[in-house]
């Protein structure tokens, strides 16, 4: 905890003798139970940041390695820096297309959960009409259902539609089973949101539409914000949806592209490229954390804290 | 407001309810009908069968076996990995150097470089990490034995995911290697909230750190970690597990059946072996295990809102 409170001396006189820290009013004994403690703790947080690196740093390192090493001292550097298996991986073993698939689903996907999403929070958190419970609840019972239940039925439903195997389909599939948590997180959002602006809007002789694009939408920013990034990595890491209802090899997204790529290339033997291909899947996703840190913490952690 | 109220309710509801019944709650509703049925998914014939599905179900061991690894799954990782992210959080924010003239508790030094880092798994996705540790474990080649044998370790060498009785908890293992970062994230917003005199007061009375951990910070994170383990245990459960497993072990779901769950016995069944109203017979089975699995920590936590 990084606080910069620091308690006002003199306020409570018996807890600020215990705590100014100085030498002399500091007990050994404590002082030295600190210095242990701050040890162990570096020690243990060490160790688990290490457990995490550790495994990526070796992809990393892996995906410039040509094959035979990678089988005789998986540890070992790189002798050259193999650029090659990443551009074998770019246009042979189709990540360019993986990558083009994500992001048109994604992109798609996003944008449609965000404007669906805030348009359904809108209506459940502001106006009062019969039913509005009923389907609130609708919505966020999807929360906690197990998907899997439903892909069996819905692989037939999306077949008959004519939508298996397309981008579109794939995309109207991501924004229905990304609307629980939209319409949750928003609803709770928009109720945060002053009335009086929205009102004034519609005295002024604004439409109810006018006034949501207009007034709300941007109020309603830094919400969107956050729940966009929820949605934006769990529809880029999605894997089990495109794994039922994406079967055709040329429209694979990501995620599924390199789970074959690893099933097929295990005959064919080209590991370093496969390793290329899965390091090349990381990076942008770790990049952009990187630099939208707070952000990505906010919007993933946002759900759990409501 | 009243204007043109309810034509404006039903033009902005229509389409996201619309989406959200045809892909969503039409399925479920469809599946526990399938599961009375003995349609295949391959012909669009079928007839009633009455509760024949769950009778059959009730006799197959390989959906007992499913169920248990799924019940450990939502028992055992949440308790492992919200554990284990209390402790490495409290280390976090409490484990800092008492400054001069500081107040009494701090975090560590790199507190932010900590958690930057454990969240990494987070934002990857579990297939991607289901993928890199399949090779990490690969016996001869993987990243894993070989550590073993750089430190003089030349006789362990398991067989990690084709052992068994192994399997299973390597499956585990990543599992919580890719969940505790998020937890330590959460639970360190939770008690940097938690005020300093709470903790100054603790340790004027004597308390140890560990004493102050139980009687001070636990309970006044309650709410968080109880919703936690919701979601972890619902993920485990579901997706989840569903990837890891069918990424990661032979078969998959092997060896032996030693890896197999609810979630991915309802995908073979219904995709690989063409017996759809059974799949769904299951995948209600499972229905009710994430249910009652939420009601039951939900129910068990309940405890009175601690306001600080």
């Amino acid at each position: 905890m990084k606080t910069t409170e620091t308690s006002a001396p003199g306020t409570e006189p018996g807890v600020s003798v215990g705590k100014t820290g100085d030498p002399a009013g500091t007990p050994p004994k404590e002082k030295k139970e600190g210095a242990v403690l701050n040890v162990f703790s570096h020690g243990v947080l060490i160790i688990w940041a290490f457990m995490v690196a550790m495994p990526l740093l070796w992809a990393v390192m892996t995906s410039f390695k040509d094959d035979a090493s990678i089988f005789s001292s998986p540890w070992s550097l790189p002798d050259t820096l193999h650029f090659d298996n990443w551009s074998r991986a770019w246009t042979e073993a189709n990540m360019s297309d993986y990558f083009l698939n994500t992001v048109l689903v994604v992109g798609g996907s996003l944008v449609g959960t965000l404007v669906l999403g805030s348009m359904a929070a809108y209506v459940l958190a502001r106006f009062e009409f019969p039913g509005n419970r009923f389907i609130y609840y609708l919505f966020i019972g999807g929360m906690s259902f197990p998907i899997m239940l439903a892909l069996v039925p819905l692989f037939y439903v999306v077949n008959n539609l004519g939508l298996l195997n397309t981008i579109h389909g794939l995309i109207l599939v991501y924004i229905a089973y990304s609307l629980p948590f939209t319409v949750f997180f928003l609803t709770a959002f928009f109720r945060t949101l002053p009335t009086s602006v929205a009102e004034a809007a519609f005295v002024d002789g604004a439409s109810h539409s006018r006034t949501f694009f207009q007034i709300m939408l941007p109020m309603a920013k830094p919400g969107l914000v956050s729940v966009g990034i929820f949605n934006f990595l769990g529809q880029w890491n999605q894997y089990m949806l495109p794994t039922v209802l994406n079967t055709d090899p040329d429209q694979r997204v990501l995620t599924q592209g390199l789970v074959q790529l690893a099933a097929s290339q295990g005959y064919k033997g080209d590991w370093s490229g496969l390793f290329a291909g899965l390091v090349m899947a990381m990076l942008p996703v770790l990049a952009a954390y990187i630099v939208f840190q707070r952000q990505v913490v906010q919007g993933l952690t946002a759900g759990a804290l409501k | 407001m009243q204007h043109g109220k309810y034509r404006f309710i039903v033009g902005f509801l229509a389409v996201p309810l619309g989406l959200y019944t045809l892909f969503v709650v039409w399925p479920f509703i469809q599946s526990i009908y399938y599961s009375f049925t003995d349609w295949t998914g391959l012909s669009p014939d079928f007839k009633m069968v009455g509760f024949d599905n769950y009778e059959r179900m009730l006799n197959d061991d390989i959906f007992w076996k499913s169920l248990q690894h799924s019940l450990l799954f939502a028992l055992l990782l949440p308790v492992v990995t919200i554990g284990l992210a209390l402790f490495l959080a409290f280390m976090i924010n409490v484990g800092g150097r008492k400054r001069k003239g500081g107040p009494v508790i701090t975090g560590v030094r790199g507190s932010s470089f900590y958690k930057i880092v454990y969240f990494f798994p987070q934002v990857l996705s579990i297939a991607i990490v289901a993928l890199l540790f399949s090779f990490a474990y690969n016996p001869d080649s993987g990243a894993i034995n070989s550590i073993l044998r750089g430190i003089g370790l030349d006789s362990v060498q398991p067989l990690w995911l084709g052992d068994p009785n192994l399997a299973l908890w390597a499956v585990m293992a990543v599992l919580v290697w890719s969940t505790v970062g998020f937890f330590v994230v959460l639970f360190s917003a939770g008690m940097a909230s938690i005020p300093v005199e709470l903790y100054e007061a603790a340790l004027l009375d004597g308390a140890g750190r560990s004493t102050t951990f139980f009687r001070v910070t636990l309970p006044l994170l309650w709410d968080t970690v109880q919703s936690g383990w919701v979601y972890m245990g619902i993920l485990a459960l579901g997706a989840e597990s569903f990837a890891v497993v069918q990424i990661m072990t032979t078969g998959p779901g092997g060896p032996d059946y030693s890896t197999t769950v609810l979630v991915l016995y309802v995908y073979q069944k219904a995709f690989r072996d063409g017996q759809a109203a059974y799949a769904t017979t299951i995948g209600v089975a499972l229905l009710i295990v994430t249910l009652a699995f939420a009601a039951i920590v939900m129910r068990l936590g309940r405890r009175e809102r601690l306001e600080y």
